[in-house]
Formats: C-alpha cells, sequence, structure tokens
C-alpha cells in the first residue's frame, strides 16, 4: 500500500497521532494557531473552572445525561439481542454536536477570539456552533456545501435564525469536503482573529483528540446507565461514523473492555462503486487529506474520490484518524449500511418506538437490526442515537413518497 | 541544473501542469486524457522570457491552500486525468530543452503518497527535476520525505510563513534546500493590490538562519511588487496572476503571452534600479 510518512521521531512519543494514523499535514501559516489551540487545550482540560463551566452548560443549557432508553418493542419484534438507544437526539439542537460545540465554544471565549467560523454537512454542527456563538456573543460564519444547503434547509434556515452567516460551497462535491476546504481557507486567511471549530474528530492534531474528549461523555454515561440498568457491559456499541465524532464519542470508554464489541457503519450509499458511496475502510486507502493521515476514498492517482450518501452527515471521504487505528488493530469493526436499509430503518424506528432518528443515525440503527435477531436475548447492543430526524423531513417525504397538505 | 537566481530579484513561475485554460483550441478540448503540451510551450517560453526556476502544481482535487484562480485550474487539470506520472514526464521534456532552468515539483502530499514516495523520489530526480516543494507537508511530519529527498539529492523546499515563530523557522530553514519559499502574507494563494510589510519582516527573520536564497510568493503579480521584493528578497514567485493569463489564452496564445508579462517585469525591476538584496536583507520595508 502506500507509503506511510515516518515522523522525525518514533510515532509514539509524537503527539496527535493514533499508530500510524492522525498528525498535521497542514499550510505552514496554520502551524503556529494550531500549537497554540494544543496548548490552550491542554490548559483548560487541566482547568477546574473551565470544566465546571462546560459541565454546567452541558447540564442545564443541553440536557445531559442523555437517557439510555430500552427499545422494548423493537427488540420484541426483532426477537434476538436487546437494543437500547443512547438518546443523543434529545440534546438541544437536536445532535451530540452541541457537546463539543460547547467544549470550543468555552475555549475560543478563554482564547479571546471574537470570530469563530464552522464547517458542516447535515447542518448539525452548523446549528451547534450558531447556537453556542448565539450563547457567548461571538460572531459566527458557517461553511456549507450547496447540495448539502439544498438538501438540509432547515438546518441552513435554523443557523440563519440563529445569527450564524451561511456560507455556500460551489466547488468540487458542494459537500462536507468542499465545506472544509473552504473552512481552511477562511482560517489560513484570518488565523490571527478566527477559531476555527471543527465539528468531527479529523483534521489537523488537536482536532481528533480535542473533539474526542469533548464528545467522551457520551460513552461514560452509557457504560455507567448500561451497568445501572443491567448489571453488566454490552455485547457491542453501535453508532455511525461520518467522521467519526459520535462513534469514538461512545467507544473510547469500551476501548479497555475487550469483551464489548465496537461496531462502527459507514455510510453504504447507493453501490460499492467508487463515488457511490462512503464507506472508506471498504472502499479506500491510507491518504492525506484535509490535515491528517487517514483512510481515504481516492482513485489511482490520489485524487479524492466523489462520495454519496442519503444522509449528509456521513458522506465524506476520509474518517477520523482514531478510527483508522482501531480499524487497523481490531479493536473496532466497520460495517456499512446502504440508503435503501437506512431508509427502512428510519420507518421501522419511527413506527415501533415513536422516534424519528437522523438519516446519519439510522445507519447505526439498521446496523443493529440486522445484528440483533442473530443475537441470544441475554445480549445488549446499545445504539449511539447521535440525532433526531426533523431536519430530514424533506428528504423523507420525497424519498418515502408521504403526501403533505 | 540547479537552482540559481542569477539576477536581483530573480523570478519563480508557477504553473498548474496540464490546465488547458478555458479557451482550448478545437483540438485541444476537454475531451480526451491529458495534455501538458500547451504548459510545456509556456514553461519554455517563460524561461527564455527570464525565469530562474519553474514550479510545475500537480493538481489536486482538494487544493486548500489555494485561492479560485488556481482552484479553477487545478480543477480543469484534473477533469483532464493530468496524473502525477505525466507532470514528471513533462519535467523531463523541460530539462531536456532547458538544461540551465531551475525545476520544481509542488504538489500536495496525497498524489505522491499514492505513487509512492521512493518511487517518487527516484523518477522526479531521473526526470532532472532540482526540488520539491510540498505544500501541505510541516518539516515536523516530513522524517521520511527529507531521507527520500536526501537520498536522490533533490532539495526539499519548506514554505515559511508570516506566522512562524523564530524556532518554527530555524527548523525549516535548516531542513530546506534550494530555496526557502516565504509566503508574502497570511491567506491562500491569489493576487492582490499590494504587499504587506509581513513579506520584508519575513525574509529578515528567516536570514537569521540560513544563506539560501529566499523567494517570496503569494500575492505577487505585477512590475512593482517583483521591485518591490527585489529590495528585501533574491526572488519573487508568480502563480495566481500567470495561471489566470493561461485561463484567458489559447494553448496556442499562452506562451507568447506569458512572455511578455515576464519581459514587462523584468524591464521595470530594471528601471527601478534596486541594488542587490543581499546589501541591506534586515531592513524591513514598509509598503503603503
Amino acid at each position: 500500500m502506500a507509503s506511510v510518512i515516518l515522523p522525525a521521531v518514533p510515532s509514539e512519543s509524537r503527539p496527535g497521532r493514533f499508530g500510524v494514523y492522525g498528525g498535521r499535514y497542514v499550510p505552514e501559516t496554520l502551524m503556529a494557531a494550531l500549537v497554540e489551540l494544543e496548548h490552550e487545550y491542554e490548559a483548560a482540560k487541566n482547568d477546574a473552572a473551565f470544566q465546571a463551566e462546560l459541565a454546567g452548560l452541558l447540564k442545564d443549557y443541553a440536557g445531559r445525561p442523555t437517557p439510555l432508553y430500552l427499545a422494548k418493542r423493537l427488540t420484541e419484534q426483532l426477537g434476538g439481542a436487546k437494543i437500547y438507544l443512547k438518546r443523543e437526539d434529545l440534546l438541544h439542537t437536536g445532535a451530540h454536536k452541541i457537546n463539543n460545540a460547547l467544549g470550543q465554544g468555552l475555549l475560543a471565549r478563554r482564547m479571546g477570539k471574537k470570530r469563530v467560523i464552522a464547517e458542516t454537512g447535515a447542518g448539525q454542527h452548523g446549528v451547534a456552533t450558531a447556537t453556542v456563538c448565539a450563547l457567548l456573543g461571538m460572531e459566527c460564519v458557517v461553511y456549507m456545501g450547496d447540495v448539502d444547503m439544498a438538501r438540509q434547509e432547515l438546518n441552513v434556515l435554523r443557523m440563519r435564525l440563529l445569527g450564524a452567516e451561511v456560507r455556500g460551497v460551489s466547488a468540487g462535491s458542494k459537500t462536507l469536503k468542499d465545506a472544509i476546504s473552504e473552512a481552511m481557507r477562511d482560517w489560513v486567511t484570518n488565523v490571527r482573529t478566527t477559531y476555527y471549530l471543527l465539528g468531527s474528530a479529523l483534521g489537523a492534531h488537536p482536532y481528533p483528540t480535542m473533539v474526542r474528549d469533548f464528545q467522551r461523555v457520551i460513552g461514560i454515561e452509557m457504560k455507567e446507565q448500561i451497568l445501572e440498568k443491567e448489571g453488566r457491559l454490552p455485547t457491542a456499541v453501535i453508532a455511525c461514523v461520518g467522521g467519526g465524532s459520535n462513534a469514538i464519542g461512545a467507544f473510547y470508554e469500551f476501548i479497555p473492555d475487550s469483551q464489548v464489541r465496537l461496531i462502527g457503519v459507514e455510510a453504504g450509499g447507493r453501490g460499492t462503486a467508487l463515488g457511490d458511496h462512503a464507506a472508506r475502510f471498504s472502499g479506500g486507502a491510507p491518504g492525506v487529506l484535509q490535515g491528517t493521515y487517514s483512510y481515504v476514498l481516492q482513485d489511482e492517482n490520489g485524487q479524492i474520490a466523489l462520495t454519496h450518501s442519503v444522509s449528509a452527515g456521513l458522506d465524506y471521504a476520509s474518517v477520523g484518524p482514531e478510527h483508522a487505528a482501531l480499524h487497523d488493530s481490531g479493536r473496532a469493526e466497520y460495517v456499512s449500511q446502504d440508503d435503501a436499509a437506512t431508509l427502512d430503518a428510519v420507518v421501522r424506528l419511527a413506527r415501533t418506538e415513536g422516534i424519528l432518528p437522523a438519516l446519519e443515525s439510522a445507519h447505526a440503527v439498521a446496523e443493529a437490526l440486522k445484528l440483533a435477531p442473530t443475537l441470544p436475548a441475554h445480549d445488549i447492543l446499545v445504539v449511539n442515537l447521535s440525532g433526531r430526524g426533523d431536519k430530514d423531513m424533506g428528504i423523507l417525504a420525497r424519498e418515502l413518497k408521504i403526501q403533505g397538505a | 541544473m540547479a537552482i540559481r537566481f542569477d539576477h536581483k530579484p530573480g523570478l519563480v513561475v508557477y504553473l498548474t501542469a496540464g490546465d488547458p485554460g478555458l479557451h482550448p483550441s478545437e483540438d485541444k478540448s476537454f475531451a480526451g486524457g491529458p495534455d501538458l503540451s500547451a504548459t510545456r510551450e509556456v514553461a519554455l517560453e517563460a524561461i527564455d522570457a527570464g525565469a530562474d526556476v519553474i514550479e510545475l502544481g500537480v493538481p489536486f482535487s482538494d487544493p486548500l491552500a489555494d485561492g479560485p484562480v488556481i482552484q479553477r485550474a487545478s480543477e480543469r487539470a484534473v477533469a483532464k486525468g493530468t496524473r502525477l506520472k505525466d507532470v514528471l514526464a513533462l519535467a523531463a521534456e523541460i530539462r531536456a530543452a532547458r538544461p540551465q532552468a531551475g525545476l520544481v515539483i509542488f504538489s500536495y502530499l496525497n498524489p505522491i503518497l499514492r505513487y509512492w514516495l521512493p518511487r517518487f523520489a527516484d523518477e522526479a530526480a531521473a526526470a532532472g527535476v532540482d526540488g520539491v516543494l510540498v505544500t501541505d507537508l510541516i518539516v515536523e511530519e516530513a522524517g521520511e520525505y527529507l531521507i527520500e529527498m536526501a537520498r536522490v539529492g533533490l532539495a526539499p523546499i519548506f514554505l515559511a510563513a508570516p506566522t512562524s515563530p523564530d524556532d518554527r523557522l530555524e527548523a525549516i530553514a535548516t531542513n530546506s534546500k534550494g530555496f526557502i519559499y516565504a509566503i508574502s502574507r497570511v491567506g491562500v494563494t491569489g493576487t492582490q493590490q499590494s504587499l504587506t510589510s509581513d513579506a520584508a519582516a519575513l525574509v529578515a527573520r528567516i536570514r537569521r538562519w540560513t544563506g539560501l536564497p529566499v523567494a517570496v510568493g503569494f500575492g505577487i503579480s505585477n512590475s512593482e511588487h517583483v521591485a518591490q521584493v527585489g529590495r528585501f528578497a533574491d526572488a519573487a514567485v508568480i502563480g495566481s496572476a500567470i495561471v489566470e493569463l493561461i485561463e484567458r489564452s489559447t494553448p496556442e496564445t499562452a506562451p507568447g503571452t506569458v512572455a511578455r508579462f515576464i519581459k514587462g517585469l523584468h524591464l521595470s525591476a530594471a528601471a527601478d534600479g534596486a541594488g542587490p538584496a543581499q546589501e541591506s536583507p534586515l531592513v524591513a520595508v514598509h509598503f503603503a
């Protein structure tokens, strides 16, 4: 396979490496800002006042802890393993993205930055960032691909109502990858005044580590809650993987518990040909995109491939570097669910449990629907329901031919 | 075949390899495979008009350090199917035709990784390339790259930014060969009205660590900018301004257009009467 750029010193001793993955592959202009961010983040992490303020906001503003809910009817229908849902969809703004946006928003304020930029795919990170900027009184600019703006219009409207400026990106595939490139161009230009609030466990160090740390709360709560309810650890934790922030947040506490299977679900899209999906682990190869070394969907010349998914949030050509390391070590498994199975999962969960999942999260639900019947009744599956599906009503109405007024 | 700036300021010209421009002639349309003949003709004319070094840009699908002009050129070249392999073949042709010119491959990292770094190093050296600049490879991540460049005798050229603190500049200066590429301002590639004082201050800081020539790029687009750069640096890099000229030309007219543009730069620079850069390298010049 492709050459790995070996760091000058062994990778274990270098910050921001997950095995051979991760690192910092950015234009030199950004390096000082990344180093400053790394130091400020380390300081904030060890600052009791910072942690207390974040914990207070997560509890009283965002609505943590989120429930761990036993999907009883779904479990009975499937006739296998018990299915629990970690209800990140019940958080303020409707997805796990608020956990990270609050953490980084407080960090931006601590660093004295008045202007915040972000990228967004499905719009959930954009909405979370716009929300936090409104809360903290900061200027907010969100980059979003034109394709995603059209298919997640509700979130565009929410961001604008919250006072954020949403800038459409018409380059390339007009989706998340292109929004990140444009946000990085803004950052490189305004690096002295601007905080880049990256939304997933992606990009150059320290972002993958920092975003994972802000999402770790998902797995910490999950573990406490399942031990309280069942007195034992689950058979598997299942989460969808776009950039991979909800998944790494859900997985991280369980990594030492080797009996717990960690299952990441990528977007299988509409087929297995390059360009028809976003299954990086089955269709990609190690490479560098947007600051980090990880699995990347690319052609034989190293050009980044187009991707497709019914869900805007999983539609990305690379994946967080910690997932790449978990994949190679075998600690986590990565599978994919296609658009059709995902749409079925939305309907199934809505009509069985009265819960409308985001299309992204429905990929994880689809995997649970497939897996549960194959497992004995004493097994336990915990699905991270990372977001709610209201934002997807336009797509769902069209795909499922639901009549409106 | 070496990177040398014989006159002050020297000139480095960046070209996006395989970009046919917006108006390809009928027999060189967007259809068909890669065609680097237009880039070759422009490069040869640019050298004859006074360019000391040609940077051959490897087009990449996601050029996040580039502004709109080079983004568009990259998109056109990628759409034509231009590969790193084609750019190396083009380098060999330019080397054969103009043995004296400096030749640099300018790329994002992923196409080189995919090609396989040792293979790239071998083939670039065999093509007669002098140096390599990888936009998104910082010096701390460049361990194996530096070993490979040294093995085949290619000059690793790193970017230095106005935001780079002194410890980073020292690492950049001591690991670079050929020249140091000083970024004139924060931001992406692209033209601008006037240079900022960032550039002169940066060049002065770089010279504390190295005697290598320093070239200043990003936003250099006319004879006035080149003359200004000549007062404190060894060379100016022109990219987007020339790529934009190519965009507006046909493959037949582009070489002549670019040559006239370059001749215009040097005439102005000479008329300006700026002395050799080495005389006052530490004086920061403020530009209005």
